[in-house]
């Protein structure tokens, strides 16, 4: 598992690296993923039980698995779906206003003659 | 369990899901925006009379008992960064209405709006690790789209860089999030800073560190800076003042604010260390005031001192004795008033002359001697010129530098603030002074009508407020440093008699 994390992180920076920004995005989006497996996997896959307190019990068994990543991850992905669903229509608005996605080309509000409208 | 302590979230969620119902109505939208504006500038100040008097304001969500909860608490920085981020807001909402246009901004600003002043009051009066990230998000979708709310080429372009890099520092956040529960099994920041020193007492910190040094680069790249500030010149001169003015003065001081917490309550005691954070913030101080020095548009420039004065207070955090973190908080709020000022002033004054490149403005001075003045005040006040607000927080730094014998900064400290006159005087210069390079050029009066100004006047007065009465102020900053370096009041108010 954790190498899997590994090499999602790895491909992932690689993607961010690229110069188109439909690559550069599906990036961020692989990054998300392997945040959210780190996040299971770093709070420990042990538990096999459902983590609810048995009838009669005062605490939870010791094979309860920790409820708290399940419901972290659950959150990130909601919110990570919402920002990569915006971040994609922002690259095809860009590619219909600019004309390409090229990030090498993604300059122009960085030029020092460029002052705004 | 005190129901105020959640009105900073609650009313701009309730006024923006009214502002989305209105939104055919723009005048009815509009006033009610107002409205709720108030009403959270009266929730802010009840809640920072109520914190003066009792230290801390704690609640519980659902009755969920710290740690397991989703906990609120309030202390003074918390408050008093609840009554600015109200008062940006009223600004920004205030000058869409009367100093813009009609119809010039999408129906979609006022919601917007007060979504992300939810997100931003949330991060303040977070308890929660988690729920800061939440916050996060909420405030960074809404600046996402307020950035390119009128669809314009440079907006977009501007909006790639800002998303991104703030996305990927969203999942940096992230991953320390994941990283510490791994060692620490709760985010409750109380329950973290308990863990953390029991871990410094036995020489076991080290993994902390690990999670510690992921959460100030997330922080860092929020707050703009040194080394990774490059999303915000890139974006911020695009969107339409309003919006512009709301995120100089509020989305990088979240950032700022989230590294407070980090050092003082998250991480206190020097698990982390100063040393990267005070070079960094010397850095940070430098590269914006020099980033600036070439630049030629009014928004540009302004853009580049946001960085150079998160700088200050980032160095202000690094250094951490009281007198330090205490002109850090006052340098806070002096910031806010003052950049949000200059940005609505700045827009104003390109409105007017036609243009944001400085080479074509000119004879603003002699055209509207008013808007001279009130460029002045916060232009000043930003220079550190007596006897403006400016002037009394970077005191407080460079004093707190001489006490830690800290010449380096001291000196990187004071240069800065001498380019920082220079790059405002030569928005001056160009925009106010010299000639208009038209010579025909004249105001129509609907341009320079007073009633455009109310906002800006207000802020300036505020500013001029913080100069007068600094005393009082700095002594409520003093207060609250102190607060934030005996993190155990934090601990004991939140989780109570589970010590």
């Amino acid at each position: 598992m954790s190498i899997a994390i590994g090499i999602c992180y790895a491909s992932a920076v690689y993607l961010l690296l690229q110069r188109r920004l439909l690559q550069v995005l599906l990036g961020i989006a692989l990054l998300g993923h392997a945040t959210n497996l780190l996040i299971l996997v770093a709070s420990g896959l042990r538990g096999t039980e459902v983590p609810i307190i048995a009838e009669g019990a005062a605490t939870l068994s010791a094979h309860a698995a920790d409820p708290l990543p399940q419901a972290f991850i659950l959150t990130a992905i909601v919110i990570g779906f919402a920002l990569l669903g915006f971040a994609l229509a922002l690259a095809y608005r860009c590619m219909r206003v600019l004309g390409h996605d090229d990030i090498d080309e993604l300059n122009n509000t960085d030029r020092l003659d460029e002052v705004g409208h | 369990m005190n129901g105020l302590v959640a009105a900073p979230m609650l009313v701009p969620l309730v006024t923006a899901a009214v502002c989305t119902l209105l939104r055919r109505m723009a005048v009815l939208q509009r006033g009610f925006s107002l409205v709720g504006s108030a009403v959270e500038i009266g929730v802010a100040l009840l809640l920072l009379v109520e914190v003066n008097s009792s230290d801390y304001l704690v609640s519980n969500m659902g009755n969920w008992q710290a740690p397991f909860g989703i906990t609120l608490v309030i202390d003074r920085l918390a408050a008093v960064m609840v009554l600015l981020t109200a008062l940006t807001g009223a600004a920004s909402a205030w000058y869409s209405w009367i100093s813009l246009p009609k119809s010039a901004l999408s129906p979609a600003f006022h919601p917007l709006l007060h979504f992300l002043l939810m997100g931003v009051s949330g991060a303040f009066i977070t308890g929660d690790l988690f729920n800061l990230y939440v916050c996060f998000e909420i405030m960074l979708l809404s600046s996402f789209v307020m950035l390119v709310l009128e669809g314009k080429a440079e907006q977009t372009e501007g909006a790639v860089k800002y998303v991104v890099l703030n996305l990927m520092s969203s999942t940096i956040f992230l991953t320390a999030l994941g990283l510490l529960y791994a060692k620490a099994g709760t985010l409750n920041m109380a329950d973290i800073s308990i863990l953390a020193q029991e871990a410094v007492a036995e020489h076991r910190a080290g993994p902390l560190r690990l999670g510690g040094l992921l959460f100030m680069v997330a922080f860092a790249i929020k707050a703009g800076m040194f080394p990774f500030f490059f999303w915000l010149p890139a974006s911020y001169h695009t969107p339409s003042v309003p919006v512009s003015a709301l995120f100089a003065g509020l989305l990088t001081k979240v950032g700022v604010f989230a590294l407070i917490r980090l050092h003082t309550l998250i991480m206190p005691n020097d698990v982390l260390g100063h040393e990267i954070l005070l070079v960094l913030g010397v850095a940070t101080m430098i590269t914006g005031v020099l980033g600036a020095a070439g630049q030629m548009g009014i928004r540009r420039i302004l853009s580049f001192h946001i960085i150079s004065q998160v700088g200050y207070m980032v160095v202000g955090i690094a250094i951490g004795t009281p007198l330090a973190l205490a002109a850090c908080v006052f340098y806070l709020c002096h910031h806010i008033v003052v950049k949000s000022n200059l940005f609505l002033v700045g827009g104003i004054a390109a409105d007017c002359a036609g243009s944001e490149d400085l080479r074509k403005t000119g004879g603003m001075w002699l055209a509207w001697p008013l808007l001279g003045l009130l460029y002045l005040v916060p232009a000043l006040s930003l220079s550190g010129i007596p006897p403006f607000s400016g002037f009394f927080a970077k005191l407080g730094i460079v004093s707190a530098g001489v006490e830690r014998e800290l010449w380096w900064v001291v000196a990187a400290a004071l240069a800065t603030g001498a380019f920082t006159l220079y790059s405002m005087f030569k928005i001056w210069i160009e925009a106010f002074w010299k000639d208009h390079p038209s010579s025909g050029f004249r105001l129509a009066p609907e341009q320079r009508s007073f009633v455009r100004l109310w906002p800006m006047l207000a802020l300036a007065a505020i500013t001029i407020a913080i100069g007068l009465m600094s005393g009082p102020l700095f002594h409520f900053c003093e207060e609250a440093a102190l607060q934030l370096l005996n993190p155990n009041g934090y601990i004991h108010a939140v989780l109570g008699g589970r010590l």
